[in-house]
């Protein structure tokens, strides 16, 4: 392969066991989205998830990109080509808020209101923000890495 | 003293809930009319057909016989007919992906069979061909060809689940009978391969936990005898039914667009007439090497949803009695001494078998580091599997694409419009499981 890097519609790309992954950044995010949408006829978001990289910072990614605790993973889908890409985009602790994808594929709604309940990233331009799966006065997000989980008290742990 | 409860306060969700309209902000009022859409033949607003003070905002569940679990539907109604609804989910959240953050490879499996409990072994199958991409080993043949069959058979018995529920939301509680003896006779053998009738920890990492019973292929194949002969009783009474018929066709219309938009899989897209099941267009084990047809709908009624299923089984016995014919012999599970414990009798004979048992057990086995996404074809559609693996032996994070969280979110769109009698027959027709939904 030449040394120059691929980019897909200016974005960094990445190879996983065989499956591709675009990394933009949050700039470009909807711009790229919209354009694989469009131009590569993904035309299904089968997916909006995220990973907490907090115990792990130090992960492989494309040179260009920089690594920042939250990373949203987008799984798009063509019908038509039968392939599926995966859009890495890494979204800073300091400011955790990124674009919602609901003009461009209406399904994410209920995946971007799962994502921003569990790890707390807010999604500008999403019509109904609000928790999903936890109840709506629980405070915390709870997939983050720094969200302790749950012990069940042991009885008798004094006792030698 | 009487202690006093408000009702309100108790059940009260706040924001989540279903919002009088002037509190609705701009985009969620375009998306009730139907603008982000584009739905064909929609008024301009709800405003058109009845003012708020002549509607009412109601309550369905979350304790409701037809919602299949913990849903909760709220509707806006006018009269009978549903003007705008909104599904309330989470009320069966247990964390189940955090949990799996704490287990390993090895106790994954336990963890992800409880998701989707009408389907738990292809949660497992997800789960394991997750780790498997990760870990880069092969499958022994026989291996793959036994998690065909449990999962076809797991198919037939989670489709005749909701034939049962199906018929019974609508009134035909003979359906509920019928579909709950079929697939007893399926977790019978399901019983007999694993130790147990659901959530079975049968599909491992790595292989399946034990080889097939003795006398598993009479088993299957008096299964395979009987249950055509059952379905024909199913078309006598249902599919050719004219009551039948008339409460489900055009009851609850999603098109091909619609569906694509909103991310819907399975039975659900089909019905709109996309011919896409992940076993054919995107083949994974050895679904290339059998023949089967994808069923598809027209009109992505309620009605075509149902037939769908009921032909789907068809096809899944076809598959079934393909891999009896094909089924090799061999290893049930990879001979990767890194992966998968010894048998138990060299335990008692080499000190290695019992140092790999223990640490097996105790630590469990490392995957390397990486991502990846692993979807596969479930019963309720794309069911998907996103694994991040920190090299350590537990998952950094496991992550699953619940087909029915997805398909759910159709409901606003499906129900919009109808009467609330066909609120229920839409329910059911999207066949959610919320012990998925809410993971």
């Amino acid at each position: 392969m030449a040394d120059e890097q691929e980019l897909v519609h200016g974005a960094p790309v990445s190879e996983s066991h065989g499956q591709r992954c675009v990394h933009p950044d949050r700039d470009q995010y909807l711009a790229v989205i919209g354009a694989l949408r469009d131009e590569d006829e993904l035309r299904m978001c089968v997916d909006v998830t995220a990973c907490d990289y907090l115990m792990n910072p130090l992960r492989v990614l494309p040179d260009g990109v920089t690594p920042e605790r939250f990373e949203v993973v987008v799984n798009l889908l063509s019908l038509k080509h039968q392939s599926r890409l995966r859009v890495r985009v890494q979204v800073p602790e300091s400011d955790p808020t990124l674009p919602s994808l609901y003009e461009l594929f209406p399904g994410t709604e209920a995946m971007e209101r799962e994502v921003f309940d569990l790890f707390g990233i807010a999604f500008t331009g999403h019509p109904d923000l609000t928790r999903i799966l936890m109840p709506d006065d629980w405070e915390g997000h709870p997939l983050r890495k720094d969200y302790g989980i749950g012990r069940i008290p042991v009885q008798f742990k004094e006792a030698r | 003293m009487a202690k006093t409860f408000d009702l309100v306060a108790e059940t009260a969700e706040g924001a989540q809930e279903l919002q009088p309209r002037q509190l609705t902000s701009g985009v969620e009022a375009l998306r009730e009319r139907g603008a982000v859409l584009r739905i064909a033949n929609l008024p301009e607003s709800v405003e058109e057909i009845a003012t708020e003070d002549e509607t009412m905002i109601i309550n369905m569940g979350p304790q409701h016989p037809s919602t299949h679990g913990v849903l909760r539907l709220m509707l806006e109604l006018d009269g009978e007919t549903v003007l705008r609804s909104k599904p309330i989910i989470g009320y069966l959240h247990t964390g189940m992906e955090k949990t799996g953050e704490d287990l390993t490879y090895l106790q994954g499996t336990t963890n992800t069979t409880r998701m989707d409990y009408l389907a738990p072994l292809f949660n497992e199958l997800v789960f394991a061909l997750a780790a498997e991409k990760l870990l880069e080993v092969d499958i022994p043949e026989r291996a793959t060809w036994i998690r065909m069959l449990v999962t076809e058979l797991n198919r037939i018995s989670s489709h005749f689940t909701f034939l049962a529920t199906n018929g019974m939301d609508l009134g035909a509680s003979t359906m509920m009978i019928f579909g709950f003896r079929e697939r007893e006779a399926l977790l019978a053998f399901f019983e007999k391969c694993s130790g147990l009738r659901m959530n079975n920890n049968y599909i491992r990492v790595g292989g399946v936990a034990a080889d097939l019973p003795d006398g598993w292929r009479d088993d299957v194949l008096f299964l395979m005898d009987d249950l055509p002969e059952r379905l024909i009783d199913y078309d006598t009474l249902f599919t050719g039914q004219t009551i039948w018929q008339e409460r489900s066709q055009g009851v609850g219309v999603l098109t091909a667009d619609e569906a694509i938009a909103l991310g819907a899989t399975g039975p659900m897209l089909r019905a709109t007439g996309v011919p896409w099941d992940l076993r054919r267009t995107m083949p994974y084990m050895f679904y290339d090497q059998v023949e089967f047809d994808v069923v598809v709908g027209t009109y992505g009624d309620t009605f075509d949803r149902y037939a769908i299923r009921v032909n789907e089984i068809r096809e899944s016995i076809k598959i079934v009695r393909q891999i009896l014919e094909r089924m090799p012999k061999g290893d049930y599970r990879v001979q990767d001494k890194k992966v998968t414990p010894p048998p138990r009798a060299r335990i008692d004979e080499s000190m290695e078998a019992l140092i790999h048992h223990f640490k097996l057990f105790t630590e469990g086995f490392k995957v390397p580091e990486g991502e990846v996404y692993v979807p596969i074809e479930s019963p309720r559609g794309e069911l998907g599997c996103y694994m991040v693996s920190d090299g350590t032996a537990k998952p950094y994070r496991m992550h699953i694409r619940a087909p029915s969280f997805v398909n759910l979110q159709a409901l606003p769109h499906l129900m919009r419009g109808g009467l609330v009698a066909d609120a229920v027959a839409v329910i059911s027709s999207v066949d959610p499981v919320l012990g998925e939904v809410d993971r």
